[in-house]
């Protein structure tokens, strides 16, 4: 285990679902509930300082219970280390805590993972489709969006 | 139109119809207006350059905007984000006013079958020359320059006046 997901497991023994650091990526999946907590646990530990979330992205497993998976990407300037945090939202209930307060820079990545797949990210200052335009219909990137659906034209007004 | 030419000293006559005559002005005065969104454009700036040079058919003047062009020139994939802006552009255009549709992504989509892209420009504004290939060559927008000047020279109807397609 690296020391990265010993401080994590140690901070929040009950939400960390599983870890894996196979190839030296160190990864662990989480519970949704605390994400707020464990994401600033991350940014503010001395031993850790993940000052930089690099990336978050959204995952659609259809057919498997959770659906939905939040990936958060974060990287440390200060320890040069990576670490990779897995929450799983169920389908009925793609709800999660925003991480703005965190880092005010993982705005425009969750308002892509609403556009694309329509998780929801309590909290957030503006939480509408960053890529797409209002009048779509449909997260088109969700596995079950049909292939040949075409989206209205709007007019010049709207 | 008919013209005499006379090596006799004295002045020489032109005989035609008003109509001719301001088409025959209107063919070799083509402002573009290029709305050039990918690679196509790459291929225009080819074309405008000095090896193909498509000045040589009087359609070199560029206009930024579209109060002062002729012709729209949609080079490259046209998205329904972006469907509205073309729109608008092309009814701020007055007329007589021509459109070409340049490469696979503005005639039909091209390559790009997906949730965001339009299927063919000619689903909002009607196109009176397309161009075929990815991207086309310069060649090919000479061509199709041509044959905006062959429409104009006959008469024949544009895209606009047959729009919207039953």
């Amino acid at each position: 285990m690296s020391i990265v997901l010993d401080r994590l497991r140690g901070r929040f023994p009950a939400d960390v679902v599983s870890t894996h650091s196979d190839f030296g990526d160190d990864t662990a999946l989480v519970r949704r509930e605390r994400i707020v907590e464990i994401l600033a646990f991350l940014r503010d530990d001395p031993e850790l300082l993940f000052d930089f979330a690099m990336d978050l992205t959204g995952v659609d497993y259809l057919g498997e219970e959770p659906r939905f998976e939040v990936v958060y990407h974060l990287y440390s300037l200060e320890k040069k280390r990576r670490v990779r945090i897995k929450v799983r939202l169920h389908e009925d209930d793609p709800v999660i805590d925003t991480a703005v307060p965190v880092w005010p820079g993982i705005d425009w990545y969750e308002r892509e993972a609403w556009d694309m797949y329509g998780i929801v990210f309590r909290g957030h200052p503006n939480l509408k489709r960053i890529l797409l335009y209002e009048a779509f219909e449909g997260h088109p990137l969700r596995k079950d969006y049909p292939k040949a659906k075409r989206q209205p034209t709007i007019g010049p007004e709207e | 139109m008919a013209v005499r030419h006379e090596k006799d000293g004295a002045p020489g006559t032109a005989l035609t119809t008003l109509e001719s005559l301001i088409a025959w002005g209107r063919k070799y005065s083509l402002y573009p207006f290029t709305f050039a969104t990918a690679c196509c454009g790459i291929e225009v700036m080819g074309a405008f350059g000095t090896h193909y040079d498509l000045s040589r058919f009087g359609a070199e003047v560029v206009r930024f905007s579209p109060r002062q062009a002729d012709v729209l020139l949609v080079a490259g994939t046209i998205n329904y984000k972006m469907a509205p802006v073309l729109k608008r552009i092309y009814d701020q255009m007055l007329d007589p006013k021509w459109v070409i549709s340049m490469g696979a992504c503005a005639c039909s989509g091209g390559f790009y079958n997906n949730y965001t892209v339009l299927q063919g420009i000619d689903k909002i504004i009607p196109v009176d020359v397309y161009i075929p290939g990815c991207p086309p060559n310069p060649e090919g927008i000479i061509d199709a320059v041509v044959r905006i000047q062959k429409i104009i020279e006959t008469g024949a109807p544009r895209a606009a006046e047959r729009w919207p397609i039953k």
